[in-house]
């Protein structure tokens, strides 16, 4: 399993993969929002969403496991 | 004149309109929320009124509070800074609605400007030269093609209701427009509420220079110069000057000539930005957007014309005629944005400000809503200061400005200070010859 960790303080804005999707490399699967600005999150390689750690909403810190994508 | 004015924004530009506004003996009302109870903009002024919690749909673009705080305090007039509820007709219609003046153009400006597609159709109507561009919004990808082929590629994607360089991407092929056009619809759905997209094509080279305007009371618009405006990062701008030395007075003219135009087209009052991208290698120039508020970098405008572009804007919603000739711009200036934000990747940082060390020099001006002590927030835009210099040329203000930049000491927050350093010493900024891929290059 790969951790997808946040790059930066901020807000979850938007999940846009569920656990079990398959994604590719560099697919966004969420949306960070910190200062006006929205930051996409990218699956670091091919695989399949294992889990999904945070919700829409919620606040996130630098460093804050995010998902995990299980890479064949 | 207003006897009271409530300031409808927060940080560096809240702080500077109440300066503005108490040197005229205005009394002055700021608006705050939750995470900015000890915010040098609530400091300053004489009132202040909480909002609610941080997030700015609670708090700094909630228009029922805002206008129930002006009715508490009893306010005469709302100055909305930029930003914000700054380009919202709906608000500038509840202000008038309950008594009391806005400080900006008519909501009728700002719906025509508001749409980016409008706009370009209204100001083509007038002469003011657009790039070649869709006039209805493509709905689906076969449109979205079948006007790519007249346009040609690259071209611009955006967001009919964007603005500020947000919802914006430049698109390479007809083969890269199929892969995102759904996805940018979406996106502009998610963050503006209209799905709409607008397709233009690609200056390139660019650099954007945009004209500042001031409409009169007697239905005068007049051009108060330009600016250039072409060190950007994600089509956001980091460093502008004025005036654009490399432009061609000929150009200039029409520029200016041009801009007028777009303010008379809507009978424009007050201070605005009509912003386009000029070719320099050609000179041709085409309309980017108008900007229906005080734009970010209007203080260089004012180091260079010794006029206070706030107080103008107070004077014209007042009703006041203004006697104003455009006269020749004294020197030169730059303005230097300093961004919580990693320098490399341009990504947001929120930090606390424990050290803060700014020089003092007569030719330095520094707008800020920050200080020793304050937290840059997650919740806010990560402009922490606007670092001006003015000098009698280019060259002297980039002199004082190399020297302003390694004197600056502020911390542990992280900021783009290394960022701007390198665009002060970097040999195509220097030459005046960069465009505006400056920052994607190196």
């Amino acid at each position: 399993m790969q951790e997808i960790r946040a790059e930066l303080s901020g807000s979850v804005w938007k999940v846009l993969v569920s656990v079990g999707d398959s994604v590719e490399r560099d697919q966004e699967i969420m949306i960070l929002e910190s200062m006006k600005m929205e930051i996409p999150v990218v699956a670091p390689a091919a695989g399949t969403i294992g889990s999904i750690e945070v919700a829409e909403g919620v606040a996130v810190e630098t460093g804050d496991l995010l998902a995990k994508v299980a890479v064949p | 004149m207003f006897r009271s004015l409530l300031v409808a924004n927060r940080g560096e530009i809240a702080v500077r309109i109440v300066r503005t506004a108490r040197s005229m003996g205005i009394r002055t009302v700021a608006v705050y929320s939750e995470a900015d109870a000890d915010a040098l903009h609530v400091r300053e002024a004489d009132e202040a009124a909480l909002l609610g919690p941080a997030p700015v749909q609670q708090s700094y673009l909630d228009i029922a509070r805002i206008i129930a705080a002006a009715q508490a305090h009893r306010v005469e007039a709302i100055h909305p800074g930029y930003g914000l509820l700054s380009e919202n007709a709906g608000f500038a219609r509840a202000v008038s609605g309950a008594g009391i003046a806005f400080v900006g153009p008519s909501p009728e400006a700002i719906e025509a400007m508001g749409d980016k597609s409008s706009a370009r159709r209204l100001v083509a109507r007038h002469g003011v030269p657009v790039a070649r561009g869709t006039g209805n919004p493509p709905r689906t990808v076969a449109e979205a093609l079948e006007a790519a082929n007249g346009i040609g590629f690259p071209l611009m994607l955006k967001a009919a209701a964007g603005g500020g360089g947000i919802g914006m991407s430049a698109v390479e092929s007809a083969e890269e427009l199929e892969r995102v056009f759904d996805q940018a619809r979406a996106r502009a759905e998610r963050m503006f509420g209209v799905p709409d997209l607008l397709l233009e094509q690609l200056v390139r080279p660019a650099r954007h220079v945009e004209v500042q305007i001031m409409g009169l009371n007697d239905g005068r618009v007049i051009a108060l110069g330009e600016r250039d405006c072409s060190v950007q990062r994600r089509f956001q701008k980091v460093v502008e000057e004025t005036p654009a030395r490399w432009l061609d007075d000929r150009i200039r003219e029409r520029l200016l000539a041009a801009a007028v135009r777009a303010g008379e087209c809507v009978d424009y009052r007050g201070a605005g930005t009509v912003e386009f991208l000029v070719d320099p290698t050609t000179g041709a120039f085409a309309f980017l957007e108008m900007n229906t508020r005080l734009q970010v970098e209007h203080p260089v405008t004012e180091m260079v014309t010794g006029l206070d572009l706030v107080e103008l804007q107070l004077r014209i919603a007042a009703g006041e005629q203004v006697d104003l000739r455009a006269g020749r711009p004294r020197g030169h200036a730059i303005e230097f944005r300093l961004y919580a934000e990693d320098p490399v990747r341009f990504l947001p940082a929120p930090g606390r400000i424990d050290s803060w060390t700014l020089p003092d020099h007569e030719w330095f001006r520094v707008d800020t809503g920050y200080g020793a002590g304050s937290e840059v927030t997650r919740y806010y835009d990560p402009l922490i200061a606007k670092l001006c210099v003015h000098g009698d040329d280019r060259q002297a203000a980039l002199a004082r400005a190399r020297q302003v930049l390694s004197e600056i000491v502020v911390g542990p927050v992280t900021t783009n200070l290394p960022l701007l350093r390198a665009v002060a010493e970097h040999p195509r900024f220097c030459e005046d010859t960069h465009d505006t891929r400056l920052l994607m290059n190196d």
